[in-house]
């Protein structure tokens, strides 16, 4: 089934192979990157990225940037 | 050594990381600095647009310290969120907390930054909130039990250096946690002085990164950090209003 979900704000057609977080992660090629993410408003802890992606989720992809 | 809560380090300069003109220039400027701990903000990646380098996945991490900001909040319940969040890399659990309150001015909330500080230790954080120079503010920060306190020595990124001289001492004199002058270091002579006064180390971000040559920069840093802390045990002779001759008076020769 489609899923489309708001990721970062935009709305992101989800291919059907992507399941979970983690496929997710994988299939934006962010699976070796230092991030947080965030799945309808509840941070994910990492043993948690095998969490389902559901239609309509709310995905944010949280990192950390230069500052002071 | 510079102790937070049970973390120990030989620096007492704590670095900034942004806006730096090269990942490169900023990459030699944080290994000469000698800096363990380093500042960042907590961000919503631009995931749509080619992989960005980053400089935080360039870095060892085994040898530096995280310090997440919670920059961008104007609420505790925002500023909580974002330490959470920084705490789900799994890469840090110390926090600084940054609550703007003015956007002009860029100074801290200091009501804000009381309730963060205190909602942030009952979830088991190491917190180090920066605020403004208020002595009663800082002294009751301290009674939250937040692991340092880090006065602002001028507006952030303004490089204005030590404006209230006065209230720093107050605090570092008062403060049973180490005290860390953060924002508004513009030169070497500020954090020299910041040092000399008594503070526990120093968190510069724009005196290092906004210098014409910002490894040069982040070197005069370090040893001005290390000049003022030893100035500082070393302890200082009394100012006078009036000269007092350092050669002998005695045995002059006659013309």
């Amino acid at each position: 089934m489609e899923k489309t979900i708001d990721l970062n704000g935009k709305s992101y057609a989800v291919i059907p192979e992507v399941e979970t977080v983690q496929q997710l992660l994988e299939h934006l090629e962010l699976g070796d990157r230092i991030l947080i993410v965030e799945k309808n408003k509840e941070i994910l802890q990492k043993e948690h990225y095998d969490a389902p992606i559901m239609d309509r989720d709310q995905i944010e992809i949280i990192h950390f940037v230069g500052g002071g | 050594m510079l102790q937070i809560a049970d973390k120990k380090f030989s620096s007492r300069l704590l670095l900034g990381t942004g806006k730096y003109p090269s990942f490169e220039a900023q990459k030699k400027a944080v290994a000469v600095s000698e800096a363990e701990i380093l500042t960042f903000a907590v961000r919503r990646m631009n995931i749509f647009e080619a992989s960005q380098p980053n400089f935080l996945e360039q870095l060892d991490l085994d040898r530096y310290t995280l310090l997440p900001n919670t920059a961008g909040a104007s609420t505790a319940e925002e500023a909580v969120h974002i330490a959470k969040l920084a705490k789900a890399s799994g890469l840090c659990d110390m926090v600084k907390v940054e609550i703007i309150g003015c956007s002009r001015s860029l100074l801290p909330d200091p009501v804000e930054t009381l309730r963060a500080s205190e909602m942030l230790l009952e979830e088991g954080f190491i917190v180090l909130p920066y605020t403004s120079d208020d002595v009663v503010l800082a002294r009751k920060l301290c009674e939250l039990g937040v692991h340092a306190i880090m006065p602002g020595a001028a507006p952030i990124g303004s490089g204005k250096g030590i404006l209230n001289p006065l209230n720093l001492s107050l605090i570092i004199e008062q403060s049973k946690v180490p005290v860390i002058v953060d924002a508004g270091i513009g030169s070497p002579k500020d954090a020299s002085y910041a040092m000399e006064l008594g503070a526990d180390g120093v968190l510069l971000n724009t005196a290092v990164s906004e210098a014409a040559n910002p490894v040069m920069m982040a070197e005069a840093m370090k040893l001005a950090i290390e000049a003022g802390r030893l100035g500082y045990k070393a302890g200082r002779m009394p100012v006078r209003d009036y000269a007092v001759a350092s050669s002998p008076l005695e045995g002059l020769v006659p013309n």
